[in-house]
């Protein structure tokens, strides 16, 4: 059993983190230099964490698989980042972010960390706009704001459609500042492949050099994993084909808990599947929402005559059009959080209504808002969403409504970490979305953005040297250690494990069959029977791709293959242990609905009285049930509710 | 639909490559070319072949890691997109395809279709910033910025690095992707304090590093996934010129 | 600034520009003074003009700036090329450029070559020859000059002379066509807008030369 230490300041909420920040230890400059950090990953949260450090004066490692740290899936993301400036006087306040997040969660995330990460939001723009991100301006000069969904003012910040894009290369030129510096020390095309733990406290990290396949090891006082989620799982998902949880599961084996791993967020706008090769879903900006209105046709014989391409979109007329977000949520609308406009589509389409070929799709229309506001307008706020929603389907959304679908996006579950981000293993750090803390059950719209930044600029500098300042009587690690030599021969048998079994079957095809049966038992709409169902068909793939995957080339070069194998063989025990959340918690909740938790209309009916804790899972080795921990939340500064956007 | 692959194979940066050639059939007409590469990958482990190595991660066209120089075009014969938003709709059945990698000193092959594109990297190391500590800038509002100036930063901003604009050059040249960033900052008046240093590091280390010199074909901004404009080449010179002027 | 030509590609740039607006700016004036030869088939009128283009001190000080323009814009460019050359070490099996960028643009060197070629056997036949002698002198009003006209006719009732002449020209507009334009894209004078202002004036420049030169061959196979 571990003991899970939130480790949250005393005082009230609004001045915790100022709290903490004043009484926290800090590490002298001359000190700093001794002391070394890993970071691992190059997004949002590990180059804005890594720039930060090697500013700060420590010497920075920091490691991606890519070829350039600029390429991490932060740069994806579309639509903007939350801030709570209240540039647009409507009312926004750190409060009122602070509690649309809680709310938008469903009552799932610590009081204490989303209350920090709305303070520091304001912070996060003037950082990145003093960095030169080229933010959406008014004529006057002055920054402007788009709204997003679960909320009832404008605090999105947004730059085009490629925020993501922006505010990542703004962290990357930081990013790169420090490396001219040589504070910073980057290794690219390097996977992190086992985390080494001496005493204790995780001190080095074991990496495959993807280009020379060499086994590499790196000792430092600190590790941070900015390694992203684990939404790949799935197979087919909205994150890069890249995307892996490997460092994550390699922490969690170590020691580090897994906190809520059932918290999987299925995002409404994605364009629909349309064949069986498909090897990704691209997401479709959620701030399309703003001004696009979702329906599907009132009548079943329409949505069927659209679906055999007998009808277009265009041929049914208003009064037979059913806005179905308007018409069960009249106060949000459209701009319902993403699991509620998820689930409603999903509801829509297994009635019947679906208007895509596959029957698995509905539509969001653009007519209205082109008639209300110009086409100029529109395609001066979504020209590139457009442009390449064009590019994809070969549909000109000017003049035919979109199709979308929800498909899986986000993981708001992750390692477990304290107020100071801090894992269950001390000195191993992780933030971003590998981190489980602020989201609860359920991410709003732009904030993915805010937490990665918030994690990187403006937490782990600061919390980070309170574990160090305890480390300054360390000389540097020896990475010569017994430690070591096991970490570097339990990936190398892992490799040579895969490399042997000389299969049948590509690494592909297992990950895709673990796709199906995440997503039709472990995805919008689970329930007992289909999870254990998922459990035990999970065990029986494991078994098989252990048996019959044939990964080709050889470990001693660049090989894509193998690099698959490794992650594929680590999802499918992630899979298992999704699954095993999903069925342990027996309320809906979020992003996690559970058939049997629901209301008389169909809505996610929470348990507080017997769920209202974060499940962090503990690794109890091989073939064993991991350990359930739980972490009550307490709400002290905000009164729960069930989540109505009606 | 059916094609004629022929397809670059070096087995590393070391080895001479030439190129395979494969057929392949059934391909649907809205898979995509990195999918279309994934099917052949499918059918060589099948067959005990090694797959070809490429390039790819995002898949939707943002992070520029996909590269590939398809039947004599970067990213292919599609306008305005990368490999990855490239679709085997835009080949005529039955057609012959050419596949080879980026192809520039600067950008040394490393297997296959995969190139090393650190130069780039290198080249934003020296210059490619503004220098500005975590935790003590101003108010986000406190400067206005002309939104016409902003948006001009943004549309040099686009970049993904992807390389597309070398390796089309007749000259390998770096300049569109160096003007990018150059004339990005050199808009807003948070990067005009630094600009005289940065353009001059960031033209130097891309000299350096063995780009050639800009022609003004205007292949670059023809092939560029992002479309940016060569006249933020022009802005380059221009900030080249008052640097060199002033110092 | 020494620094600023001598090391980058992108100074070297620059003062190709500047030498070839200079270049352009001389080829006005010595199209001006040459169509004088259509305008008064007796000669009169353009052996004036070449007497006073050989003994006016504007010109005879532009003289050398003209030669050292040339041999900068000449070295620079062959400086470039080597250079660019060595960028691709392994070339492309199919490397298309045709509609993603203009024919002369991609082949400055060649055109460049062309021209050098052609102003070589230019200078051997007429600058040589005006200088030093060798066309025959006339006198008009009282002032013994060279007969420039007469070597000028004598010299294009060759045809094979008036075709070589023609295609150098042709050579001479097409790199024009893309140098105009370029150069001041290279000085930096140059954005979305300029551009379209500036390579529609480099189109129409182009032209002019290469009809105004072309008209002197044609008017004596004519005539």
């Amino acid at each position: 059993m571990i003991k899970l230490d939130s480790k949250i300041p005393k005082g009230p909420l609004a001045e915790k983190w100022t709290i903490y920040k004043e009484t926290q230890k800090l590490v002298a400059p001359n000190n700093k230099r001794k002391l070394d950090i890993i970071v691992v990953g190059t997004g949002l949260a590990g180059a804005s964490a890594a720039a930060s450090f090697g500013e700060m004066g420590f010497n920075v490692k920091i490691f991606c698989y890519q070829d350039s740290p600029r390429r991490a899936h932060s740069i994806a993301a579309q639509g903007g980042i939350n801030a709570a400036k209240n540039y647009q006087n409507d009312g926004d306040s750190i409060y009122r972010l602070f509690y649309d997040t809680i709310k938008g969660g469903d009552y799932r995330s610590r009081e204490a960390n989303v209350y920090r990460l709305a303070e520091v939001s304001g912070n996060i723009i003037d950082q990145a706009v003093a960095q030169g991100v080229p933010f959406a301006r008014e004529y006057g000069g002055y920054l402007t704001n788009r709204s997003f969904g679960g909320v009832l003012v404008s605090r999105t910040f947004y730059a085009k459609g490629q925020t993501g894009q922006q505010l990542l290369l703004g962290a990357y030129s930081a990013l790169n500042r420090q490396i001219a510096a040589g504070t910073v020390k980057l290794y690219h095309r390097r996977e992190m492949l086992d985390l080494v733990v001496v005493d204790g406290k995780a001190r080095g990290i074991v990496v495959r050099n993807l280009v020379t396949g060499e086994i590499e090891r790196y000792g430092a006082h600190a590790v941070v994993l900015a390694t992203g989620g684990y939404g790949n799982v799935y197979y087919l998902s909205t994150n890069a084909m890249g995307s892996n949880g490997s460092a994550a599961w390699a922490a969690y084996k170590k020691g580090a808990a897994f906190a809520n791993p059932a918290y999987v967020q299925i995002h409404p706008t994605c364009i629909p599947l349309h064949g069986e090769f498909q090897s990704k879903l691209t997401l479709m900006s959620e701030s399309l929402r703003n001004d696009g209105r979702i329906w599907v046709p009132k009548k079943k014989e329409d949505a069927e005559a659209i679906r055999k391409g007998l009808k277009t979109a265009n041929d049914i007329p208003d009064e037979d059009r059913d806005f179905y977000l308007e018409r069960r949520y009249p106060a949000f609308g459209n701009l319902v959080p993403r699991d509620v406009a998820s689930r409603a589509a999903k509801e829509r389409c297994d009635a019947g209504y679906g208007v895509a070929p596959t029957g698995l799709g509905v539509f969001l229309d653009f007519k209205y808002a082109i008639e209300r506001l110009g086409k100029k307008k529109i395609e001066e706020r979504y020209g590139n969403l457009f442009q390449m929603y064009e590019k994809i389907t070969g549909v000109d959304p000017y003049n035919h409504p979109m199709m979308i679908y929800p498909a899986v996006h986000y993981t708001m579950g992750g390692l477990w970490v304290d107020y100071e981000l801090q894992s269950t293993i001390p000195g191993l750090f992780v933030a971003g979305e590998a981190n489980f803390s602020d989201h609860g059950a359920n991410r709003l719209g732009a904030s993915a953005l805010m937490q990665g930044l918030a994690d990187g600029y403006f937490v782990l500098p600061y919390t980070i040297q309170n574990y160090l300042a305890n480390e300054i009587y360390h000389p540097e690690i020896d990475i010569k250690t017994k430690e070591f030599d096991e970490a570097e021969k339990n990936v190398k048998d892992k490799i040579n494990k895969l490399m042997s079994v000389k299969g049948n079957e590509p690494v592909d095809h297992f990950h895709r069959e673990l796709g199906k049966i995440m997503w039709h038992y472990v995805g919008m709409s689970r329930n007992r029977e289909g999870l254990e169902k998922a459990i035990s068909e999970i065990r029986a793939l494991r078994e098989e791709f252990w048996k019959n995957v044939r990964v080709s080339g050889s470990a001693d070069n660049l090989n894509p293959e193998l690099e698959k194998a490794g992650r594929v063989a680590d999802f499918l025990e992630l899979g298992e242990l999704i699954a095993t959340d999903a069925l342990h918690r027996e309320e809906s909740c979020g992003g996690h609905f559970r058939e049997e938790y629901q209301t008389e209309e169909g809505e996610a009916l929470r348990r507080d009285d017997q769920f209202m804790y974060v499940a962090a899972w503990e690794y109890k080795g091989e073939g064993q049930m991991p350990e359930l921990n739980k972490e009550p939340l307490k709400y002290e500064n905000i009164e729960v509710k069930t989540r109505s956007y009606k | 639909m059916k094609f004629t692959l022929k397809i670059w194979r070096q087995k590393d940066s070391r080895s001479k490559g030439k190129f395979e050639t494969y057929q392949i059939d059934n391909i649907p007409s809205d898979a995509s070319f990195l999918e279309m590469l994934d099917i052949l990958n499918d059918e060589l482990i099948r067959k005990g072949e090694e797959p070809v190595a490429f390039d790819h991660d995002c898949r939707e066209g943002i992070c520029g890691m996909c590269s590939l120089h398809i039947n004599g075009r970067a990213h292919g014969p599609d306008e305005d997109v990368t490999t990855c938003q490239l679709f085997m709709r835009k080949f005529k059945d039955g057609e012959t395809i050419w596949v080879e990698p980026w192809r520039a000193k600067g950008f040394p092959v490393i297997k296959d279709l995969i190139v090393d594109r650190s130069a780039f990297d290198k080249i934003l190391q020296a210059g490619g910033y503004i220098s500005v500590n975590t935790g003590n800038a101003p108010d986000a509002n406190a400067i206005p910025i002309p939104k016409d100036d902003a948006d001009v930063a943004m549309d040099a901003a686009t970049c993904i690095g992807c390389g597309a604009c070398v390796a089309t050059c007749k000259n390998s040249s770096a300049m569109l992707f160096v003007a990018a960033k150059v004339s990005h900052l050199a808009h807003l008046p948070q990067g005009k304090i630094e600009a005289t240093r940065r353009v001059k590091a960031m033209v130097d280390k891309m000299e350096e590093l063995g780009f050639g010199s800009c022609t003004n074909t205007g292949s670059c901004e023809v092939e560029c996934p992002k479309n940016i404009s060569i006249a933020h080449i022009a802005k380059l010179n221009r900030e080249f010129l008052k640097a060199n002027l002033e110092a | 600034m020494v620094r600023f030509i001598a090391k980058t590609t992108v100074g070297q740039k620059f003062w190709m520009s500047i030498t070839g607006l200079f270049l352009i700016i001389f080829l006005a004036v010595h199209l001006t003074a040459n169509l004088m030869i259509v305008f008064d088939d007796t000669g009169r009128l353009y052996n004036e003009v070449v007497h006073f283009m050989g003994t006016n001190l504007f010109i005879r000080i532009m003289e050398p700036i003209l030669a050292l323009g040339f041999l900068i814009h000449i070295i620079l460019a062959t400086i470039l090329t080597l250079r660019n050359q060595g960028m691709r070490p392994e070339k492309y099996h199919v490397h298309k450029l045709g509609h993603t960028s203009a024919w002369a643009s991609r082949n400055m060197f060649i055109l460049g070559l062309t021209i050098l070629a052609f102003l070589t056997l230019h200078i051997i036949n007429f600058w040589v020859k005006l200088k030093f002698g060798g066309t025959g002198t006339v006198t008009i009003d009282g002032v013994e000059m060279e007969n420039g006209y007469k070597m000028v006719s004598a010299l294009f009732s060759m045809p094979i002379y008036s075709i070589i002449y023609i295609i150098a020209i042709l050579g001479l507009g097409y790199h024009i066509s893309h140098g105009f334009w370029s150069a001041f894209q290279t000085i930096g004078w140059s954005d979305d807008k300029w551009r379209k202002i500036l390579t529609g004036c480099a189109y129409c420049y182009a032209i002019i030369i290469a009809v105004g030169f072309s008209i002197i061959p044609i008017y004596f196979l004519v005539k």
